[in-house]
């Protein structure tokens, strides 16, 4: 019997169902841009490297690059086209709006999908490569400047906004940031 | 790429017997190497056999006061799960230290275990390359191997294994549970990788078909005094240039206890077991740590231009454990 190589799948996006019959082939990221429109999720590299395409499954940041579509049937994926409430931007939107988190934009969907995650991961007390010690304590360490750009370095900017995307993250998450980068908004 | 078939694996037998009826099926945990190399057409499987919802996902303490790692757990939390990180911080620490928070997510243990070289030549479908097609040759060994192997290599393939987790589980003497059609059976960490040889080609000790279930830890009261050290060409999200697990236990100036293991080295995380030889019962000074670490790198065989390698590990080695020495007599 041949292997079929295709199947109907329905995709759970921003809260709505999407059918669609893909070729086991396609990656969630040409689903999304190529079959079903939402083209805020960006293509970069194509090799999960870059972060452009990051978008949240099941509540995780993960590179929709390299998630086939198949295999995200049955789980909640969250798109920046999905991240508003209504007319309403999300902090870690307007947060990057305010500070000038970017220069040509073709990053930030990834960048504000990404920063919405780490916000959360961070709350719940996950470590990351900048904690000094990751052995569990009575309190989660600060969301520093080096944190943040530890945390988010999963996405690139060839633009080079760096310095406002960490200001961004910081300003959404409510964090004070010290160190190198600043915040005197 | 190649058409493929996809099933969703909903327990270990159904997965094992999917696996063992068709060759050109490859087990799928998170993905982030397999369609990465898919797409490059390295890897072309026929099916892809998912196991994103076997009951694998759980990290469970053992009797004997170690972890069992299920093979589906997630690198993050993996990572992020405080008796990991109470027990073995060295484990967190080098899971953290690979790859970015978004692939973290998405790859499992069992997937970081298996997953393959970044050796450009691997990944070049228009070069020759031992590991990808057996006997073509290697141009690593006379062309681009600034961050290759000094460690255990041979003429055939100069390689290394990318993984960070992989160097703290072969520090903890980790063993890998797996599944077969005829029954369970378990590897050391320290036998799973073979030796390269002439035939790069094969990895791990992994019967066919098998399917890798759990790593379980052993209980290491060391540990807990432990750290991953990293070094690559820039801060963050890049593979290992060379990296050491260390572990320390010191009592009155005398290592009592060690471990050490060594990453972006060799073919396969790489077990300091003469450094831990020549460290047991003697001074922890950074001259003692030293001479360990020269021990270890005797056998080094750099090439022309990764000979910084062998430095660099003995300045790493050095800085670590003089580091975890201070920590203890503090």
């Amino acid at each position: 019997m041949a292997l079929s190589t295709s199947s109907a799948i329905t995709l759970n996006i921003n809260g709505e169902k999407h059918a669609l019959p893909v070729d086991h082939r396609t990656t969630l990221l040409d689903a999304l841009r190529e079959r079903l429109d939402l083209t805020g999720t960006k293509k970069g590299c194509d090799q999960g490297q870059c972060g452009a395409c990051t978008v949240l499954l099941d509540g995780r940041r993960t590179v929709s690059c390299l998630q086939l579509a198949v295999a995200a049937e049955g789980r909640e994926i969250t798109t920046i086209e999905g991240v508003a409430d209504g007319e309403r931007l999300h902090p870690v939107q307007q947060a990057f709006l305010d500070l000038d988190g970017y220069q040509c934009g073709y990053c930030t969907p990834g960048q504000i999908c990404s920063a919405i995650a780490v916000i959360e991961e961070h709350a719940a007390g996950w470590p990351s490569a900048a904690t000094a010690d990751v052995r569990p304590g009575p309190e989660v360490p600060p969301l520093t400047a080096e944190e943040i750009r530890e945390r988010m370095s999963g996405n690139l900017c060839r633009c080079g906004a760096y310095v406002s995307i960490v200001q961004a993250v910081a300003r959404a998450a409510g964090a004070e940031v010290t160190g190198d980068a600043e915040v005197t908004a | 790429m190649r058409e493929f078939g996809y099933q969703r694996a909903h327990d270990v037998p159904g997965a094992l017997a999917v696996l063992g009826a068709d060759p050109e099926a490859r087990a799928l945990g998170g993905g982030t190497n397999l369609v990465d190399l898919m797409k490059a057409g390295v890897e072309r499987p026929a099916l892809l056999v998912d196991l994103r919802d076997l009951p694998l996902d759980r990290i469970e303490a053992t009797d004997d006061g170690g972890l069992r790692i299920g093979a589906t757990v997630s690198n993050s939390d993996l990572a992020a799960h405080p008796e990991v990180r109470r027990r073995y911080p060295a484990l967190t620490q080098a899971v953290l230290a690979g790859a970015s928070g978004q692939l973290r997510n998405m790859a499992t243990v069992g997937g970081n275990l298996l997953q393959r070289t970044r050796c450009g030549y691997f990944t070049d479908l228009s070069k020759p390359c031992n590991k990808r097609t057996p006997g073509s040759g290697c141009p690593a060994v006379e062309g681009e191997h600034r961050n290759h192997a000094i460690l255990g290599a041979s003429a055939h393939c100069v390689a290394v294994h990318p993984s960070d987790m992989g160097v703290a589980l072969a520090a903890f003497d980790a063993v890998v549970s797996y599944e077969t059609a005829d029954g369970p059976g378990e590897v050391p960490l320290a036998e799973f990788y073979l030796p390269v040889g002439d035939t790069p080609h094969q990895e791990t000790a992994l019967p066919p078909g098998a399917l890798i279930t759990a790593v379980t830890l052993p209980p290491a009261p060391v540990a807990a005094l432990s750290r991953y050290r990293k070094v690559r060409e820039r801060a963050s999200y890049a593979f290992a240039i060379g990296s050491a697990a260390a572990a320390l236990d010191v009592r009155d100036g005398v290592v009592h206890d060690v471990r050490l293991a060594f990453g972006a080295v060799a073919s396969r995380p790489w077990r300091a077991r003469e450094a831990e030889r020549v460290l047991i019962g003697g001074p922890a000074s950074a001259e003692a740590f030293g001479t360990a670490a020269d021990a270890e790198l005797a056998a080094a065989q750099a090439l022309p231009d990764n000979g910084y390698k062998v430095t660099l590990m003995r300045n790493l080695v050095v800085a670590l454990l003089t580091e975890l020495a201070e920590e203890a007599g503090r």
